[in-house]
């Protein structure tokens, strides 16, 4: 009977101090909470961010197999893409800064055409099958990539427009 | 020892079942099937086989049920306010319920039938009666949302409607109460010969579906109560059944049932259409209110009418005669041939079927046996193809199947009565748990039926579910019709009451059912199609908030400068162009429902702020992993104030 009740109070008396603790942690402020996002991307070897990586070799999962680029850039089509991108991606994407998702400045250095038309054409089939999408959306807070249904023709021309974004 | 026997009886009773596994295997192939639940169960993943649109009766709803499964789909609001869904709470969708009595928020939804083509069902529309504010709407079944309302004007319990005619060129309303027409303030003692009823032809757009009243026949005083158009060779009539012959304006459960026999009204409408289109008919005041949503635009709007074409039958002869039915006649159906008048007298031991041909006959050769208000009345005897005799108590409403049998609920017996047509014997019957009302087969009121199943809709349900106070849930239940008796396989909750049904083949619908609304195509003229164009701005007192809605975030989601006493009002945007990517949003303490917002649609909500402070707007629809974070604030300064009007996303408003 009497252990029981030491036993019992032991518990209590641990009970409050680990109560104790947190308090003094309160006190310091919010600094604790605050990591970078980058720390979120778990426990691989990889250190550079997925926005960061360079995969101009991974064509993706979806639509689009295989593109040609002309050497020179279709000044009509990217204005055409530059139109679309302003009213169906500018929600998320801002051209030269992060927003909800990253910015396409510069995006051909990193990804390859292919990849970037799927991504567009095929964002739930992409997270789910390409690593780089999913590595992606987790950097970007679970910010899900939205579909918003544009055909291969506008898709190709956003990566016409991407194309001029140096 | 007592082991062993064990064993012996396991392996036994295991020998056994599975033999009788064999034996169901065999005998589900044949008529009588014995594992019910094989039959109505769809697997997770699998679509029904049959669309159900069941009416809603007193919620003033439609509500879409799978069938065989029994399973909910949507409840399409119609004739009632749904905070769920904003309807009749949007800026949008208020003019919907608009009428010559202003905004009625409710009525009751009775009979849902679906648009035809050459005599078979098309699957464009669902057209609905409203009973109480007399009305009829038309449900677009690409967007399963109610698209058009029209008051019916002369009319009171607007029952025997809204029933289309072979190629939908008209849908019907017909009076359940006659009223002093036009209305005026007299002793309503003086019924008999001052009040009429009026059946009413709408004229339904074979493009749009936009409905017009092309004229109303005035009728005796009677009451109208069901109807069914002629099918086939029968095309080009309408038959209403009518009780209250009597012409009685008071205890009518007494005074209503005297006469022996009351009629079925056969209107050659094409007749009165000629009739019409020649000039015919005169045009009297009336007001009225016709509201249309327009889906470019998204903006329902009401319009009141002025006039209406009204045709006094005894001035186009041969164009309305009625057919002696006995006993106050409920339902009025034509059978898929258009040679069978099925008319239900609710009080009388048989169910009377008349004879389109003998009708005919009966006409050519003049052949009358007196006459009501100048519409001639026909011998029974002369129209009578047959009775089936005695086959329960209190018939109700048939139905058809596609190898010519009849269905007829029972409603004092309760019970589903199956019969043949031309020889009029009962072939089989089965109960109803309990007092069924009407029955519905897909496909059952047009010329081809799908005859797989029968849904019966029940008025009382008593003991079949779990108890939930002294109001128990409605019900339906569905019947196996395949194979030579009928089969009970289901029973499954409704919401509200269901009077009536209408039945498709999904594959009749699905393959239009819309999934988003394009963007680019919105017409909307508060739509903001990007976030760069979102904008706050101020009119006096008035202020419109130009907002979008992606996965997760409001563009803008902070706003300042807002001020006690404004009128707000958000349009907001859902710039999603993603299959089943709805955002929801409501303020604190807005003083109507949340929206509900399609991806590619704007809807507007009125705001107005009471209390100085800085409050909290949300994403009521669960949109992403990220749709707790989806959330904004409006600063709400006093009415004096000088607090500039700004707004921001992703950067503090300086």
């Amino acid at each position: 009977m009497t252990t029981r009740l030491i036993f019992i109070s032991l518990c209590f008396a641990i009970f409050l101090m680990n109560c104790g603790g947190k308090e003094d942690k309160k006190k310091e402020g919010f600094s604790y909470e605050k990591k970078t996002a980058t720390e979120h991307t778990v426990k691989t070897a990889e250190t550079v961010p997925a926005s960061k990586q360079v995969a101009l070799n991974n064509k993706g999962v979806g639509p689009i197999t295989s593109i040609e680029l002309d050497a020179e850039i279709n000044q009509d089509l990217a204005a055409k893409g530059e139109d679309v991108y302003k009213k169906m991606c500018t929600a998320c994407h801002r051209p030269d800064k992060k927003f909800i998702g990253p910015p396409p400045t510069g995006i051909l250095e990193r990804r390859s055409p292919e990849w970037i038309m799927n991504m567009i054409l095929n964002p739930e089939g992409m997270v789910q099958k390409d690593p780089l999408a999913k590595a992606l959306l987790i950097e970007f807070n679970g910010s899900p990539m939205a579909n918003q249904n544009l055909t291969q023709e506008e898709a190709r021309a956003v990566l016409e427009y991407f194309r001029t974004l140096k | 020892m007592k082991n062993i026997i064990k064993l012996a009886t396991a392996t036994l009773s295991m020998l056994l079942a599975f033999t009788s596994c064999n034996n169901s295997k065999q005998s589900s192939s044949g008529a009588l099937a014995s594992n019910v639940a094989d039959k109505v169960y769809v697997a997770p993943g699998e679509h029904d086989e049959f669309y159900a649109f069941i009416s809603g009766g007193f919620n003033g709803q439609l509500s879409v049920y799978g069938l065989p499964s029994g399973r909910l789909f949507k409840v399409i609001p119609v004739f009632s306010q749904d905070a769920e869904k904003a309807y009749g709470y949007s800026e949008e969708t208020k003019p919907m319920l608009n009428t010559s009595f202003g905004f009625v928020p409710w009525d009751d939804l009775h009979h849902p039938d679906i648009s035809q083509t050459n005599g078979k069902l098309d699957g464009r529309y669902v057209f609905v009666n409203g009973n109480n504010t007399p009305r009829i709407a038309k449900v677009d079944l690409t967007t399963f949302e109610t698209t058009e309302i029209i008051e019916i004007p002369n009319s009171a319990g607007n029952h025997s409607s809204s029933y289309v005619t072979d190629n939908t060129e008209y849908v019907v309303a017909g009076t359940r109460f006659a009223v002093p027409i036009p209305q005026k303030d007299i002793p309503i003692k003086e019924y008999k010969g001052n009040f009429k009823g009026t059946l009413s032809f709408i004229k339904v757009n074979p493009e749009d579906g936009g409905m017009s009243i092309k004229f109303q026949l005035l009728m005796p005083g009677f009451d109208y109560d069901k109807a069914h158009p002629g099918r086939g060779k029968s095309h080009g009539w309408f038959f209403f059944t009518t009780y209250n012959t009597e012409e009685a304006s008071t205890l009518l459960e007494v005074n209503a049932s005297q006469n022996d026999k009351d009629f079925i009204a056969a209107v050659n409408w094409k007749k009165i259409e000629e009739y019409v289109n020649n000039g015919g008919g005169k045009t009297v005041p009336a007001n009225y209110a016709h509201n249309v949503y327009d889906e470019p635009t998204q903006m329902a709007t009401s319009t009141l009418k002025k006039e209406v074409l009204i045709v006094d039958p005894a001035e186009v002869p041969g164009a309305v005669y009625f057919l002696p039915t006995p006993k106050s006649p409920h339902g009025c159906d034509v059978d898929p041939t258009g040679e069978y008048i099925v008319g239900s007298g609710k009080l009388s031991a048989n169910v009377t079927v008349h004879s389109y041909t003998k009708m005919i006959d009966a006409i050519e050769n003049k052949k009358f046996a007196g006459e009501a208000y100048g519409i001639p009345i026909l011998n029974f005897e002369d129209v009578l193809a047959g009775a089936v005799e005695q086959p329960g108590l209190g018939p109700l409403h048939t139905e058809f199947d596609n190898e010519g049998n009849a269905y007829t609920s029972f409603f004092i017996s309760s019970e589903i009565v199956k019969w043949k047509l031309g020889t009029w014997e009962v072939v089989d019957r089965q109960p109803c748990y309990y007092s069924v009302g009407h029955l519905m087969i897909p496909g059952g009121n047009s010329q081809k039926p799908f005859g797989k199943y029968v849904l019966a809709m029940n008025k009382i349900t008593k003991d079949r579910y779990l108890p939930t106070g002294p109001e128990v849930t409605q019900s339906a239940q569905l019947y196996d019709i395949s194979g030579n008796k009928m089969e009970l396989l289901l029973d499954f909750p409704t919401v509200g009451e269901p009077h009536y049904a209408a039945g498709c083949p999904a594959d009749i619908i699905k393959p239009h059912s819309k999934k988003i609304f394009s963007l680019e195509d919105n017409k909307h003229p508060f739509a903001t199609k990007s976030e760069l164009d979102t904008k706050v701005i101020r009119d006096g007192n008035t202020v419109h908030i130009y907002m979008t809605t992606i996965r997760s975030h409001f563009s803008p989601d902070n706003i300042e400068g807002i001020k006690v006493g404004d009128k707000v009002y958000f349009h907001v945007t859902n710039l999603e162009q993603d299959y089943d990517v709805p955002h929801g949003v409501s303020m604190i303490g807005a003083n109507t429902s949340e929206l509900l917002i399609m991806p590619g649609q704007t809807e507007t909500f009125l705001w107005e702020p009471k209390q100085v402070g800085v409050w909290p707007f949300y994403c009521t629809d669960f949109c992403s992993a990220l749709h707790q974070e989806m959330q904004g604030y409006v600063r709400v300064s006093g009415p004096q104030s000088n607090t500039p009007l700004k707004w921001s996303l992703g950067e503090d408003i300086e």
